[in-house]
């Protein structure tokens, strides 16, 4: 037996040595190490673009690192602390930009933001916003034919059509519906989960189970972004699904990029925040991100962001006042969407 | 003697090195978070209502998971044993192990592509008659996707046991007219007794820990686990110290409730056997066959229609368009990769515990000491199931924060790995090898066979097929997995179960599909190579 393990033991070191050895660091010049999500750096993302984009004028490299979403990457980032190798985090919101300040790691971004299009007036020193969507309730027209035409009709709406949302416990778009709610209905935010709770068929941990539980038929609504339909239209050439416009407003997530303290080249940090806002950064937004970007794009939008809702009203609150009444609010939920 | 001083030091000594190594990977993982969070009030926080409230669901679902997948893999695993030669069986046995390689989200699919509101099921139900649809979100859900992906597991680990039953019983069985009901009172229930509190202390564990499918079936927030809470504690709320009171809460609960089940019973004296070929016979009984059959099937539908929903959904996405893709092979190698170092090492850790803890049972020697040895082994080796990989991976890295996390990433993966599939394998191993020892070691010892000659004329024949089960039991279990993978994840560094997830994160559920599928099919081709060669090595041995 003891032999029969010595073996083993051999081959362990060695799979784990022939098969695991990752490719060897590459010698450049400078390299900009960007931390974000995965999303943006996958091969259909905007990273490689990105990437390509900048190094052309940087005379550097840019080195992605990528983690599961935004708020994965606050955790990395609290996880290193000031060992931190990243000299720029991109894909925070700003429901996290609080949190993200309050660790001491990020650095005036110095980029002049005053030019930027983003709805709700955000403005903020230290994160540089570089694309937004609203959140939206998205149906199925095969299936649904009177869309909710606000909050008040999705709340009140025959229970026996179906939602899917996600948890506010574990991921953004769920906090983002939270939020949603609190700023349409405020103290009777309880009042109006307890009826919607009656049209919610599940809640799922992230955006990606509610998404594919939507496009598989379970459920004739999702919630999800303003730009989900152009992904259908542009990529699949479908009509099918569609956000439904809410007269009260809708909930907008900004999505930021900041620099950190101790990055070894501040200078190309900021010169890569400040690339961020330019059309060679914002073209690859709309298309690959499928977000809304913030400054100009070089050539005009695809048509199918024409025809996306776009909200008459938007709502956003202060990343302060999340950070303080997350907690209380996401109990208050839990009561309101436990009880039977 | 049956080992000599030597073997008898050497095998405890292995099983101490591995009971410290699983004891030092979790307990540093522990230690540095506990020190990165000042552990200011945490049990109070621990013990608020909603804390208590998702602890006595978990443990509801949990219960009740096990019970109805012990339940249901009785009966299947003795038609599987019964009957010898029906057309099909060995798919049947091969199909149970695909759902533990599946990513659990595809998994899910799967079931609701059958169970959902627009499914196989109400779309049947309809077609009779009934205008409402069944709804599986809820308590139902998360039973029946815990059934699906559990009750193959038991299944598997039982039939293993009743084909362990020497021939010789069959004889005497059949010679004296031993009729279905004796047959399981006197020779089916001794066999399983023995199996089911292993079976069920792990079916309850992993259920207890199950998280995706518990939050995506369960229809809200009222059907949230403990190991939900820790998630969520790590993740907008960041508060280490809270995760790991939670998961020490988890395994201490966890624990005094398997307490009452002993962890992985030594088999009982299961005899000597010659080694004939196994004929049993109560399953040429037309009634037998007719009743058998009817499980089978029935066993095969549930388990086989969501696999099929899962097919059919990959077969709809471009296979070779993904197939071009270099980002897929590079993720395919890099999960066989991760996958195989993580067998070798559980199978590594298993072989040392299962002798130390065989050496011990030899030694009986009554002392304390070794009694509490014996036990730490079993207890260390199923329990690690209970400390969540997301604790394990975020302790590592403030641990290794200092240094290059990235790269020994793939280590701490692929230790993670093989100790999350360590109670599988040790449930597949130690049985085997017991009774294997049992009856081949005092012949080995008067014929004076030992060391390599020993291994490979005794062990290897006989010990093959168990060794080669458990390796791909983990090999699925690790090519399936998600969790560690997540929180080191870097561009260069890219799963299988990582690419499906990002696909479908990004629109690309076509995509999705079609890796799930692939996923499957090189799970499936892992037990085929688990279950190959002749059904009964012993008779080349012995016979």
């Amino acid at each position: 037996m003891f032999k029969f393990t010595s073996c083993l033991l051999f081959a362990t070191a060695f799979v784990a040595t022939v098969g695991l050895a990752g490719p060897g660091a590459r010698a450049a010049d400078k390299t900009l190490t960007v931390y974000t999500y995965e999303s943006f750096t996958s091969e259909w993302g905007p990273g490689p673009k990105v990437k390509e984009a900048f190094e052309k004028t940087c005379g550097c490299s840019v080195n992605f690192v990528s983690v599961a979403d935004g708020v994965a990457l606050l955790s990395r980032l609290k996880l290193e602390g000031a060992a931190t190798k990243a000299d720029v985090v991109l894909g925070l919101d700003t429901n996290l930009t609080t949190e993200a300040k309050s660790t001491g790691l990020f650095d005036a971004s110095g980029v002049d933001v005053s030019a930027l299009k983003v709805p709700g007036d955000y403005k903020d020193d230290v994160f540089v916003p570089y694309d937004y969507g609203h959140f939206a309730v998205i149906y199925d027209t095969q299936t649904i034919k009177n869309p909710p035409q606000s909050m008040k009709d999705l709340v009140e709406g025959d229970p026996s059509q179906k939602i899917v949302i996600e948890d506010p416990r574990t991921s953004t778009p769920g906090l983002g519906l939270l939020l949603w709610v609190k700023s349409v209905y405020g103290d009777k935010a309880p009042e109006a989960w307890a009826k919607l709770k009656k049209r919610v068929l599940t809640v799922t941990p992230g955006w990606s189970e509610a998404y594919g539980l939507f496009t598989k038929g379970e459920a004739p609504m999702v919630l999800s972004y303003t730009t989900s339909p152009a992904y259908h239209m542009v990529a699949e050439n479908s009509d099918r699904y569609q956000a439904a416009a809410f007269s009260e407003g809708h909930y907008i997530q900004i999505e930021v990029a900041g620099l950190l303290k101790n990055a070894p080249d501040k200078a190309l940090a900021r010169d890569f925040l400040k690339f961020m806002v330019t059309p060679g950064f914002q073209d690859t937004i709309p298309t690959n991100n499928w977000m809304m970007p913030v400054s100009e794009t070089s050539q005009p939008l695809p048509d199918a962001f024409g025809k996306l809702v776009n909200p008459s009203k938007t709502f956003l609150m202060s990343s302060e006042e999340v950070a303080e009444n997350r907690k209380a609010w996401i109990d208050e939920w839990l009561a309101a969407m436990s009880m039977n | 003697m049956l080992l000599t001083k030597a073997e008898m030091r050497r095998a405890m000594l292995g099983g101490a090195l591995s009971l410290a190594g699983i004891a030092v990977f979790v307990g540093l993982a522990v230690f540095a978070l506990l020190l990165s969070s000042g552990a200011s009030s945490i049990l109070a926080a621990v013990l608020e209502p909603y804390i208590l409230r998702v602890l006595r669901f978990t443990l509801l679902q949990a219960l009740l998971s096990t019970l109805l997948s012990i339940a249901f893999a009785i009966p299947v695993a003795q038609a599987l044993a019964r009957q010898q030669h029906v057309p099909g069986r060995m798919w049947i046995i091969r199909l149970m192990a695909v759902p533990m390689g599946l990513p659990v989200l595809i998994g899910a699919l799967g079931l609701i592509g059958i169970w959902g509101r627009q499914g196989l099921m109400n779309a049947l139900l309809l077609k009779l008659g009934m205008a409402e649809p069944i709804s599986i979100y809820g308590l139902s859900g998360i039973l029946l996707a815990h059934i699906f992906f559990n009750m193959p597991l038991a299944c598997r680990l039982m039939l293993a046991a009743l084909e362990r039953v020497p021939a010789e019983y069959w004889l005497m069985a059949s010679g004296l007219g031993m009729r279905p009901g004796s047959i399981f009172r006197f020779i089916e229930w001794p066999v399983l007794r023995s199996v089911i509190p292993g079976i069920a202390g792990l079916i309850f564990m992993l259920c207890a820990t199950s998280f995706t499918l518990v939050l995506t079936l369960g229809g809200g927030p009222a059907a949230t686990t403990v190991e939900v809470a820790i998630y969520q504690s790590l993740r907008f709320d960041f508060d280490p110290g809270r995760a790991v009171v939670l998961s020490l809460l988890q395994i201490v609960l966890t624990s005094v409730i398997l307490g009452a089940l002993s962890f992985l019973p030594a088999p009982g004296d299961e005899g000597t056997t010659a080694g004939k070929a196994l004929r049993r016979p109560d399953g040429r009984l037309p009634g037998a066959r007719l009743a058998d059959g009817g499980v089978l099937l029935l066993a095969a539908l549930f388990l086989g229609l969501p696999l099929m929903s899962v097919l059919l959904a990959g077969l709809r996405s471009d296979l070779m368009k993904l197939l071009r893709e270099p980002i897929f092979w590079q993720s395919a190698a890099t999960s066989l990769a991760i996958s195989i170092s993580a067998a070798i090492l559980a199978l590594l850790i298993s072989m040392t515990l299962v002798s130390a803890r065989r050496a011990v049972l030899l030694r009986r020697s009554g002392a304390m000491g070794a009694g509490a040895f014996f036990a730490a082994m079993g207890g260390a080796s199923s329990l690690v199931l209970l400390v969540p990989p997301i604790v394990l991976a975020t302790g590592w890295f403030l641990a290794l924060r200092s240094f290059d996390v990235s790269a020994v990433a793939p280590l701490l993966i692929v230790a993670i790995n093989a100790l999350m599939s360590l109670p599988f394998v040790m449930r597949v191993l130690e049985p085997a090898f017991i009774v294997h020892k049992r009856r081949t070691q005092k012949l080995a010892a008067s014929l004076g066979v030992t060391g390599w000659v020993q291994l490979r004329l005794i062990d290897m024949p006989a010990l093959f097929k168990p060794v080669l089960t458990a390796f791909s039991f983990a090999m699925a279990l690790s090519l399936g997995d998600l969790g560690a993978v997540a929180l080191f994840g870097s561009d260069s560094f890219v799963t299988l179960p990582w690419l499906v997830y990002s696909r479908m994160g990004s629109y690309r559920t076509n995509d999705a599909d079609g890796l799930a599928l692939i996923l499957g099919i090189v799970c499936l081709l892992l037990t085929i190579a688990g279950t190959m060669g002749p059904a009964r090595r012993e008779v080349a041995v012995h016979g």
